[in-house]
């Protein structure tokens, strides 16, 4: 048995970091706060790949099944002998390669923020929230019960809260934090309520315990039943509702676009790479449970993955924000995840789908983190988020343009990229099980092929913009990251996956499926190839199709007035029903009858406030005035 | 010892000082005055206190201690009263009683 104990550490230091930075930055230099901020995440990283170099080589296996381990677990509030919330570390197959992920695209944010903020107001602010929200991502990954996970997932949350909002003088970003915050909130009150159930029913919160596929905790509760699903698939449901809200699915998908106000590093590690798969890891931790006694809650994660990966990808065509665009492509990626892990089963070859999810959720961080890093440079150099505003830069952004490039290669699936390897094992994974979701991820995968080779060729292509100062190549802080993701998505497909992560631990047979790689290919290919048409000049054509189909086109444009229809019924229905008349009730009932007596009192007391006059022997007066008549009193009158 | 003067004198005296004391009190405006009227009430009570001890327990001597306890606890009242006016006249150059009427409302 090795000793994990250390893994504490991965949590503790971005902690202690979030609070030296948090107190004592605005004392020190900016550059010195940003230097030890990176310097922290570097050692975090530094412990991770140690920890994952232990656990998948030279930790036992039995069975050939990779175990789980507890590195570390302590009681934190005891309520009764049962009921207690502890706190740990757990290392498994999906944590440890979580915890790559997070450290590795923080640690290159970290340092990408030294250019990209530089001079910003509120430097040593930005880096202790970045510690911040990598302190809470990791307890999330690392958790070790359902309770732990769940208080990390609102720290996520609020971290995401306080970095969307870094702007805080500027009223959309304000607007943009505040509704992330209530979106995700409201969808959290769902995972509450599906980790109520699921604990009322099992009487435990341990993962362990929880997931084992023979333990108890799966055979108990699949009794009992409500409205025709059994509790278990409820409390499911209900789960699944806390991760579609930090994982954008629709119908909670509403704030991840606006959360693009936020400055871009954090949107290339909160909102592409980490916080937003967070649901998807949610899934993937209770598999086990949605496998084997919830089918049905694992066919809704299915379906919704599927609808949101195919609505996100037709809205990210329209949009002219590259940050929006590439917020769409994040919704539509993670869509794929869901769907990947909806259409597994819980062991053997129809596992494939956990696996595949789980290789693209790692690709995908590395490839979207570097899309978003790429484009802060972009608009660090052109100072605009608007596609119309760029073209031609291949010229001025060379090292940006070749990443960047590299990255849209890999999300539209061209081997030998990574990700066309995850892509496919997706794929094939959906067409064991359902060739319907199979038939719409197809398309998907075309779609996505077209939009970013719509941004790429609309930036780095396209007409010669006149720029009012030339763009420059961004500093060496901006561009090493990008290389180094670069790098990384390129060559991470080629991680045998199918040999460390996998849904029951075991070594899962794969090969690339001719069947399903050439037409994925090959739609990839036509994706780029209508781009290229369209966009590789200035042409008419796009402003032509977009009149043709007029009306189908002004509401992906407005990307299908889900946002209406929210601010629809909160304002039309819940405010005007709801909240009116329950304000109408606190003002004119309970807050009048505390005014009332109040106003009482005050005239009262204003009336008999002249007996207070000051005059010492008035008051003597009237003393003995009611001495002697209470004298009268007890002599005359007391029997 | 029954003989001599009998109770109704002293209690006579007695009421004709306390209300004298509490005229004086209620009516004069010099605190000093006040002061002396406010002696005048107590040493009602105290001659009040012997003559009941006198006549009816005249075995006992609570009253005589009663009356000690009075006369110990006036004097010391009788100096924090005079300190309390000497401080009065020094803020208010004045120990008329309407004069000092700040604290109302």
């Amino acid at each position: 048995m090795i000793n994990f104990s250390y893994t504490i550490w991965i949590l503790l230091l971005p902690f202690l970091m979030f609070l030296l930075l948090g107190l004592a930055g605005h004392k020190l230099k900016a550059k010195l706060s940003g230097l030890l901020g990176t310097f922290g995440l570097g050692i975090i990283t530094f412990l991770s790949y140690l920890t994952a170099y232990k656990y998948f080589f030279t930790s036992e296996k039995i069975d050939g099944a990779f175990q789980k381990i507890t590195a570390l677990n302590f009681t934190w509030l005891q309520f009764t002998d049962k009921l207690h919330i502890d706190m740990g570390v757990l290392l498994d197959p999906i944590s440890v390669m979580m915890l790559i992920v997070v450290t590795t695209v923080s640690f290159m944010v970290h340092i990408y923020s030294l250019g990209y903020m530089k001079g910003e107001k509120g430097f040593e602010r930005f880096y202790s929230f970045l510690s911040l929200f990598s302190f809470s991502m990791l307890g999330l990954v690392l958790a070790t019960n359902i309770f732990q996970m769940y208080i990390f997932w609102e720290l996520v949350g609020v971290s995401s809260f306080l970095l969307i909002g870094f702007y805080y003088q500027k009223p959309s970003a304000v607007r943009a934090s505040k509704k992330a915050f209530i979106v995700t909130r409201f969808a959290d009150l769902g995972f509450l309520i599906g980790i109520l159930i699921l604990s009322f029913n099992t009487k435990t919160f341990d993962f362990i315990s929880l997931t084992n596929p023979s333990g108890a905790a799966i055979s108990q509760g699949s009794s009992i039943g409500f409205l025709g699903l059994s509790v278990m698939t409820w409390s499911m449901i209900f789960v699944f509702l806390g991760g579609a809200g930090k994982s954008a699915m629709f119908p909670f998908h509403i704030w991840l676009p606006d959360a693009m106000e936020g400055p871009t590093p954090v949107s290339a590690l909160i909102h592409a790479a980490t916080m937003v798969v967070a649901g998807v890891y949610l899934v993937a931790r209770m598999f086990p449970i949605y496998a084997i006694s919830a089918p049905v809650a694992l066919d809704v994660v299915a379906y919704v993955g599927a609808f949101t990966s195919l609505f996100a990808a037709v809205i990210a065509c329209t949009q002219t924000d590259i940050k929006r665009v590439l917020a769409y492509s994040t919704m539509s990626q993670i869509g794929y995840m869901m769907l990947a892990l909806g259409v597994a089963k819980y062991g053997g070859e129809t596992g494939l789908g956990y696996m595949a999810s789980m290789f693209h959720l790692f690709t995908h961080a590395m490839f979207k983190a570097l899309l978003f890093l790429g484009a802060g440079a972009i608009i660090h150099s052109v100072h605009s988020n608007y596609m119309t505003d760029m073209g031609g830069l291949r010229k001025y952004l060379p090292i940006t343009h070749i990443t960047f490039l590299i990255a849209c290669l890999t999300i539209s699936g061209i081997p030998p990229f990574s990700g066309f390897f995850s892509k496919d094992e997706i794929l094939a994974a959906a067409f064991q099980s359902n060739k319907f979701l199979f038939a719409v991820e197809y398309a998907v995968a075309g779609i996505t092929a077209f939009y970013m080779f719509r941004i790429y060729f609309s930036i780095f292509w396209g007409k010669d913009t006149q720029y009012q100062h030339t763009p420059h190549e961004a500093p060496a802080t901006m561009t090493i990251p990008l290389i180094i993701l670069a790098i990384g998505a390129a060559v991470s497909g080629f991680i045998p996956f199918n040999k460390l992560v996998t849904s029951d631990g075991k070594i899962l047979e794969t090969g690339i499926n001719l069947v399903i790689a050439i037409p994925s290919v090959l739609i990839g290919l036509l994706g780029i190839g209508i781009a290229y048409i369209m966009y590789r000049r200035e042409s008419t054509i796009p402003d032509k199709l977009a009149a043709m189909f007029k009306y189908s086109y002004k509401w992906a444009y407005n990307k299908f007035y889900i946002d209406e229809l929210y601010l629809f019924v909160t304002k039309k229905i819940i405010f005007r029903y709801i909240a009116v008349p329950v304000a109408w009730f606190d003002r004119h009932v309970v807050d009048a009858t505390m005014n009332t007596i109040a106003s009482v009192t005050q005239g009262v007391s204003f009336r008999i406030r002249g007996f207070q006059s000051g005059q010492l022997q008035k008051y003597a007066f009237v003393f003995i005035t009611g001495a002697i008549m209470l004298a009268v009193l007890f002599i005359y009158l007391w029997k | 010892m029954n003989s001599g003067i009998p109770l109704q004198y002293f209690l006579i005296l007695a009421t004709v000082m306390f209300f004298t004391g509490v005229y004086g009190f209620l009516t004069r405006r010099n605190l000093i005055t006040i002061l002396m009227s406010v002696e005048l009430i107590l040493n009602s009570v105290n001659i009040n206190f012997m003559a009941f001890n006198r006549f009816l327990y005249p075995n006992k001597l609570e009253g005589m201690f009663f009356s000690l306890f009075i006369i110990a606890v006036a004097a010391s009242e009788a100096a924090v009263a005079i300190a309390i006016i000497i401080n009065i006249y020094r803020r208010f150059t004045t120990i008329n009683v309407e004069d000092v009427n700040e604290m109302k409302f």
